[in-house]
């Protein structure tokens, strides 16, 4: 069964058409990567499931439409989004980070608990607990944005560009994560420059060119096409 | 002529911590909604107004009821606060709704033409109404506490002459301080304060938490415009006579306040009021003194905004301005 499915889904900023209607399967327990070159709207297909920009068509969501519902309610209906660039709140400690994580959860033992359960896979954010994010490295803001988006304990995770201005280490790492995660049963929607790296880890792909799917296949098979090849693993 | 100043300084340092306390609490509803919306609020001077209104009304409905003798004056005056707190904190939601959400996306110049207007039309309601039921718009509130207490000071050293404190005074202080460490413990202790912070620093990210942003913006309004409402209840009791237009100076010093702290900093905005309220007390009682007669207490107000120049080109982000690198 599909658990989330975009429907011809087109997105706009302003009046300028940034998706022209795109559909996308990602079926539970998958890692699915989204790659295209820069401002094909990989992004833009994340926001757009996020309710973070205006979108024409239908996007379906654990058998429920969510098209047009505002930013918070989508969250809190199981989709956590670690967003490009990280975006932790940098004046907030990562305790604080790690508890607005998990703002829809009343249960305080619950949220304790999910935190300790981070560590294990972010052993880094238990010595760096009560330091602000903002000051800390690159990598270590990943792994808590990482961490953040997972105490919410969501049926799906979306990915956008964890791989974005990390060491050749660090991106083995988040990826050896990402795929630690699945193995637990987590669904991931990737969105990737790193196309090779993307590919490899996840099941199937999609390949996204000025707002447009132009391939979709297994994601073997899409690391041995021609046009993938050249265009995106050169 | 130092000695001169010194003998006053008991009585000035009192007046001016009432007075910083003042525009300390106001200052809170400035950088509250500065954090948040990066909006200034010109209309929040406004709404302290409408709390020091909302005082006197409240206090001749208790008159006329015959409470006022009834009960004990601590209580009249915790109750009318709790009043005032929740009229100006309604008040400030629905200002939110009506002039500021319509324009969210609007810029931010607009959004400070729409306070500006608010102000006014506050400004000519609460007069409107203030003149139909009292015949004046410049009104005299009734006093809870006339109590004063001398401070023998000048029988500890000849330094000082004697100071004296109201009764009133002394509830200014208590209220604010108990407002501000409530309102810190909000911020830094708790979920919807945590809330408030991360709203503050990431809007967008934040409603990826399942955090309900225009929730967060209601209450931070809430919040900010009660402790507003709050200030004018104090400013009414202390000083007594009270007019439609109280906001706008109160108001622009608040704000001097907060920026003197780092606008959008909470601690900041209360540590600002303190120290403009002392500064001005001062200067209104000594610059005469300092500048041999030729400028007078009636150039404090003048000192006090040569303070938020002298920030804003020396120090913009303010003493406890937020100027930590961040990294991308």
């Amino acid at each position: 069964m599909s658990l989330v499915e975009l429907n011809n889904v087109q997105a706009f900023y302003g009046g300028i058409e940034a998706l022209k209607g795109i559909n996308l399967e990602v079926k539970a327990g998958e890692i699915v990567t989204l790659i295209g070159s820069n401002g094909a709207g990989k992004s833009t297909t994340l926001k757009s499931i996020c309710g973070q920009v205006q979108t024409k068509g239908e996007i379906w969501f654990d058998g429920q439409k969510i098209t047009s519902l505002e930013p918070h309610v989508i969250a809190q209906s199981g989709i956590a989004h670690v967003p490009e660039g990280r975006r932790i709140f940098p004046r907030l400690t990562v305790k604080e980070n790690l508890e607005m994580g998990a703002f829809s959860v009343k249960s305080k033992k619950l949220i304790k608990e999910r935190i300790e359960k981070s560590f294990v896979y972010f052993p880094r954010l238990k010595e760096r607990y009560h330091q602000t994010g903002g000051t800390m490295s690159g990598g270590e803001q990943q792994m808590l944005a990482i961490a953040r988006g997972l105490m919410m304990n969501p049926k799906i995770l979306l990915l956008d560009e964890p791989s974005m201005g990390l060491a050749p280490v660090l991106v083995d790492q988040i990826f050896e994560i990402i795929q630690e995660l699945n193995s637990t049963g987590m669904t991931i929607l990737l969105v990737e420059q790193n196309a090779y790296q993307a590919l490899q880890i996840a099941h199937r792909g999609y390949v996204i060119q000025t707002g447009e799917i132009i391939l979709q296949d297994d994601a073997k098979v899409l690391l041995t096409n021609n046009q993938v090849r050249e265009a995106y693993l050169a | 002529m130092f000695s001169s100043i010194l003998q006053t300084l008991p009585q000035v340092l009192i007046d001016g911590l009432a007075l910083g306390a003042i525009y300390a609490v106001v200052a809170l509803g400035y950088t509250m909604v500065y954090g948040i919306l990066e909006l200034i609020n010109f209309a929040h001077g406004e709404i302290f107004m409408t709390g020091a209104f909302v005082e006197t009304a409240v206090l001749f409905i208790f008159q006329g009821a015959g409470w006022l003798t009834d009960m004990p004056a601590w209580l009249s005056y915790v109750l009318i606060i709790l009043i005032a707190m929740l009229v100006t904190g309604a008040l400030g939601v629905g200002i939110e709704r009506v002039a500021y959400r319509p324009l969210r996306k609007a810029p931010k110049l607009i959004l400070l033409i729409s306070a500006f207007g608010v102000s006014f039309v506050l400004q000519d309601v609460i007069r409107f109404i203030a003149e139909l039921k009292t015949g004046n718009y410049i009104i005299s509130t009734p006093q809870l506490f006339d109590q004063r207490y001398q401070l023998p000071l000048s029988s500890i050293s000849s330094w000082f002459t004697d100071a004296s404190v109201k009764a009133n005074t002394l509830f200014i202080f208590a209220i604010a301080i108990v407002l501000m460490i409530g309102l810190d413990i909000f911020v830094n202790r708790t979920k919807w304060g945590g809330a408030m912070r991360a709203v503050a620093q990431d809007r967008e990210t934040a409603s990826l938490m399942s955090i309900n942003v225009n929730k967060v913006i209601v209450l931070t309004f809430f919040i900010g415009s009660a402790l507003g409402g709050s200030t004018g209840v104090l400013f009414a009791q202390q000083y007594g006579t009270i007019d439609p237009y109280i906001g706008f100076i109160l108001g622009l010093k608040a704000f001097t306040a907060a920026v003197l702290g780092g606008i959008g900093n909470i601690r900041g905005a209360m540590f600002g009021g303190i120290v403009l309220g002392v500064l001005e007390m001062f200067a209104s009682s000594n610059l005469g003194i300092l500048t041999g007669g030729n400028f007078g207490a009636e150039y404090k107000d003048v000192f006090a905004f040569m303070i938020l120049i002298i920030v804003l080109i020396f120090k913009p982000e303010g003493i406890f301005g937020k100027a930590i690198k961040e990294k991308v």
